[in-house]
């Protein structure tokens, strides 16, 4: 009819559904995970230690070949403070987004701080893992609640520069 | 051995948060009608499309170009698609020049968007992967740890990030087509704007917009049949380099500044600072000014911010960047590298309006993408190098 | 125009089903016998570009993680394009020809299995008016069948060849998915999976990767033995609403072919990207291929149809007969977008 409004959009609600296998390397970090344990592993042609676990070494594109096992202990190298709410995030806001150096680790990890206030969070700052109740353990990195502060001292901003 | 291109047409969008006026073909054909009519050319006038979006999810339309190249006067014409996350729109412009400079066409009609309105870029951006780490908070939570590395670095003023915001802000008043426009807008309004990823503020971000760019680029026959003045491309680069690796710096990364050095060298300059007049660079959060701007050897290391600081970059220093509010005041994602790669080459064209930076004879034209490695420029002068 | 030649193609064997390896796995082997046949140093590749899509792989910015299987450190001059390979190619190709490189890295790679590919593929329609139909990659093609046989331009027996000739051919073929011995009569006395296509007349579902190196004049004469030239390539596309189209030709097709300067001599093979057997049929014709030129002795789609590679392997594959001396001079097809939509045509010569 002539005097009908206009369309001027439609909604198409669309599903598709994906399987994703977690393949190799990816699966063995996996596996370690669920044991509490987090797997690093080393590229042959720099020696870097990447975290988590990758079949690739993206600097080199070869193959990493030595597992290495990390503890869930390291260092705050960079950070933000998030103030807008975001999906699947346990911690109250605001929360304190880092990039967390693993000992042992190469390359940072990216994780959330919590535990503390985010205004005491600093580069340097040294955290260890807060790990999930045991028996909800599962193939995934959210065993891994969030990192807090380990009460260390902390780390000088000439040791970790390389990594920022 | 390669011809010379020339952008003989510029054409955009009005940006918005919403275009709910226009479908995606109606969004792409306001740019490319725009670009045509400052070239004097009509559909039939163009050999060859290029198109450029980021990731088909933010639209729900796997390769949309397959559908809009009608609309665009493709059928019987080849048509390319590029996609390189956030530089895909300086990426696309690279390509399109490549085919003229390849003698393979006389004149191409390349094309960005982006309608983030429809489907949810938001979502698609932070898709919880199974057996990956998510990207915490978004784009803001992954550049803010790397911007707080880079105030460390460079000892920078806590206030550089804010006074860049206010500069791109007040520019985009100049700019007919930005989507945020913010009339007497102050310092203490940016100061004061709910701090989102300590340090990024929400005044210091970009928005979501739905928007196109197009550009007609020709050869030297193409070039002086232009009604307009036409911006002369002097030389393009791009580089990549991995997201993640032990000792990678995503501050200054090594990608950006080879990028800049190869284009430097392609273009004859030797002095970036006096001899480029103005740039558009992709900052799509404000600490991305200073960044770059050693990132591209406009200043030395650690002290980009000096230049925000001087004034340097403002509309009236010596080098001014973001003239026409950047990314900063409109963020179609697809089309926002081409804007800057447009803007630089209308500056050169004298045709920048409000925002035209006089005497521009040479400009930089910048865009990233991914975490901060891929990079694509160009410089655009008034005459063929 | 720059003298510009395939020097090597390397591909991983096409799977149903891809468990073992993620797609940076699978490419790391790929590349690297890809540049280590071109007998180009990795760090001296001018230029790399990659086909992909968001959308096969399940999530936005597939492409990034392929990146860490090239070791781009020092960094590279790369791009990428949201289409098969062998765009990717083409832009590589002229590249070289502006001078902005002498040599060039071109991959691609797909793993469809993760989805359901043919209602993936619904997602590659105009949003407004045709996706919300939802109608599917391979009723779309039975549409393009039916349109065929009722013009009286083929006959499902016709179709059913194709898949025969495919499949048996590609028992010589070590990579293809789909290979063995089937009879006519038995494709015929099947159901029909999406009338008027059965089972055989559509591709496998395969998961892949493929590489090509190609470079300019001089170099590519120094480090291979009989280069694959690509005398032509050109590429067109159609109108995307299959009911502006006569679904039963490919003018995109005849086009690329002419500009490509296919016809300008013999051709002794050609490789044609054909998910379906009705779309080999038109292509033939399209090209105006005589009968002694062979079609697609690698299997072709029909035998393992990587998305997203699939249009590159030909050109791989085309290139690869004309390395090993057995071919003189070849085609190679390949396709975008539902019903052919849009098509690219290289042509390959050895010297």
């Amino acid at each position: 009819m002539s005097d009908a409004e206009p369309v001027k959009s439609i909604v198409t609600p669309t599903r598709l559904a994906y399987e994703y296998t977690a393949t190799g390397t990816q699966a063995r970090f996996l596996d370690e995970i669920s044991r509490g344990r987090i797997l690093g592993q080393r590229c042959p042609a720099c020696h870097k230690v990447y975290v988590p676990a990758r079949a690739v070494c993206p600097r080199c594109g070869v193959a990493t070949t030595e597992p290495v096992e990390v503890p869930g202990r390291g260092t705050v190298t960079t950070f933000c403070v998030v103030r807008v709410p975001s999906e699947n995030i346990h911690l109250k806001l605001p929360f304190v987004a880092a990039h967390i150096l693993l000992d042992g680790a190469d390359i940072p990890f990216f994780g959330l701080v919590g535990d503390c206030e985010a205004s005491e969070v600093r580069m340097g700052m040294r955290v260890e893992a807060v790990w999930a109740p045991r028996e909800t353990w599962g193939p995934t990195l959210a065993n891994i609640r969030h990192f807090r502060p380990s009460g260390e001292p902390d780390v000088a901003f000439e040791k970790f520069k390389e990594h920022l | 051995m390669a011809e010379n291109c020339a952008v003989i047409g510029v054409g955009q969008t009005q940006h918005d948060s919403k275009r709910i006026d226009v479908s995606q073909v109606g969004l792409v054909r306001e740019a490319a009608l725009r670009a045509l009519e400052d070239a004097e050319l009509d559909w039939k006038d163009i050999d060859a499309l290029v198109i450029g979006k980021a990731p088909d999810l933010f639209e729900g339309v796997m390769m949309p170009e397959l559908f809009l190249a009608d609309a665009l006067g493709g059928a019987g014409k080849p048509m390319l698609r590029v996609h390189t996350a956030g530089s895909v729109g300086g990426t696309t412009a690279i390509v399109a020049a490549s085919l003229v400079q390849a003698g393979v066409h006389e004149r191409v009609l390349t094309v960005a968007y982006e309608k983030q309105s429809e489907s949810n870029a938001m979502w698609a951006l932070s898709i919880q992967l199974p057996f990956q780490q998510g990207v915490v908070a978004g784009a803001g939570g992954y550049f803010a740890p790397l911007i707080r590395a880079y105030i460390r670095r460079a000892n920078a003023p806590e206030d550089t990030g804010i006074r860049v915001a206010l500069k791109d802000r007040l520019n985009a008043l100049k700019n007919p087509y930005a989507h945020l426009k913010f009339p007497g807008i102050t310092f203490e309004q940016v100061a004061q704007s709910p701090m989102l990823w300590d340090p990024i503020r929400y005044l210091e971000t970009c928005p979501s917009s739905d928007g196109a760019c197009a550009m007609v680029l020709g050869n030297a026959k193409a070039a002086k049949r232009a009604p307009h003045k036409s911006a002369w491309v002097h030389a393009t680069a791009m580089r990549t380099e991995p997201t993640q690796f032990a000792g990678r710096d995503q501050v200054n990364p090594r990608a950006g500044k080879d990028c800049a050095k190869e284009l430097y060298a392609k273009a004859g300059i030797t002095r970036p600072r006096q001899d480029i007049d103005c740039a558009e660079i992709y900052v799509p959060f404000s600490w991305f000014e200073p960044m770059w701007m050693e990132n591209l050897g406009f200043a030395p290391e650690h002290e980009g911010w000096k230049m925000t600081y001087e004034g340097a970059t403002a509309l009236g220093g010596d080098m001014p960047v973001n003239m026409s509010g950047g990314v900063l005041s409109s963020n179609p994602i697809g089309a926002s590298g081409m804007l800057r790669f447009a803007e630089a080459a209308n500056q050169v064209r004298g045709l920048a309006g409000e925002h035209q930076v006089e005497g521009t004879r040479r400009a930089l034209g910048h865009a990233y993408g991914g975490g901060s490695q891929y990079f694509s420029m160009w410089i655009v002068g008034d005459q063929p190098l | 125009m720059r003298e510009v030649a395939v020097v090597s193609f390397a591909q991983t064997p096409y799977v149903r089903r891809e468990r073992g390896r993620s797609e940076v796995e699978m490419l790391l082997p790929v590349i690297g016998q890809a540049i280590e046949r071109s007998g180009i140093p990795k760090s001296e590749i001018g230029f790399t570009c990659s086909g992909s899509s968001d959308y096969i792989a399940g999530q936005a910015f597939a492409f990034v993680s392929a990146v860490d299987a090239l070791g781009a450190w020092p960094p590279i001059s790369e791009s990428h394009v949201e289409m098969d390979g062998a765009w990717a190619l083409y832009e590589a190709w002229v590249k070289i020809q502006c001078g902005h490189a002498d040599s060039a890295l071109v991959f691609a790679f797909g793993r469809a299995s993760m989805g359901t590919l043919p209602e993936t593929l619904t997602m590659q329609l105009d949003p407004y008016t045709l996706q919300p139909l939802g109608v599917d990659a391979v009723s779309l093609a039975a549409l393009q069948a039916r349109a065929l046989l009722d013009a009286g331009l083929c006959t499902e027996r016709d179709m059913a060849e194709v898949a025969m000739r495919s499949r048996r051919d590609a028992k010589r073929n070590a990579f293809a998915q789909l290979k063995g011995d089937y009879e006519v009569a038995k494709i015929l006395s099947e159901p029909h999976l999406i009338s008027p296509l059965r089972k055989h007349d559509c591709p496998p579902i395969s998961d892949g990767a493929a590489a090509v190196v190609i470079a300019a004049g001089d170099l590519a004469r120094s480090k291979c033995r009989r280069p694959a030239w690509i005398r032509g390539i050109d590429h067109r596309i159609e109108p995307h609403q299959p009911g502006f189209r006569d679904l039963t030709v490919s003018p995109s097709t005849t086009l690329a072919a002419h500009k490509a300067g296919a016809a300008s001599a013999p051709l002794d093979l050609a490789e044609l990207h054909a998910p379906f057997t009705h779309q080999e049929l038109i292509l033939r014709r399209a090209l105006a291929l005589p009968a002694a030129v062979r079609i697609n002795p690698s299997g072709g789609p029909l035998a393992a149809n990587p998305m997203m590679a699939a249009g590159l392997v030909r050109i791989g594959e085309a290139a690869q007969r004309i390395h090993d001396r057995d071919a003189g001079r070849a085609l190679a097809h390949a396709t975008q977008g539902h019903c052919l939509q849009q098509n690219l045509v290289c042509v390959l010569e050895g010297e």
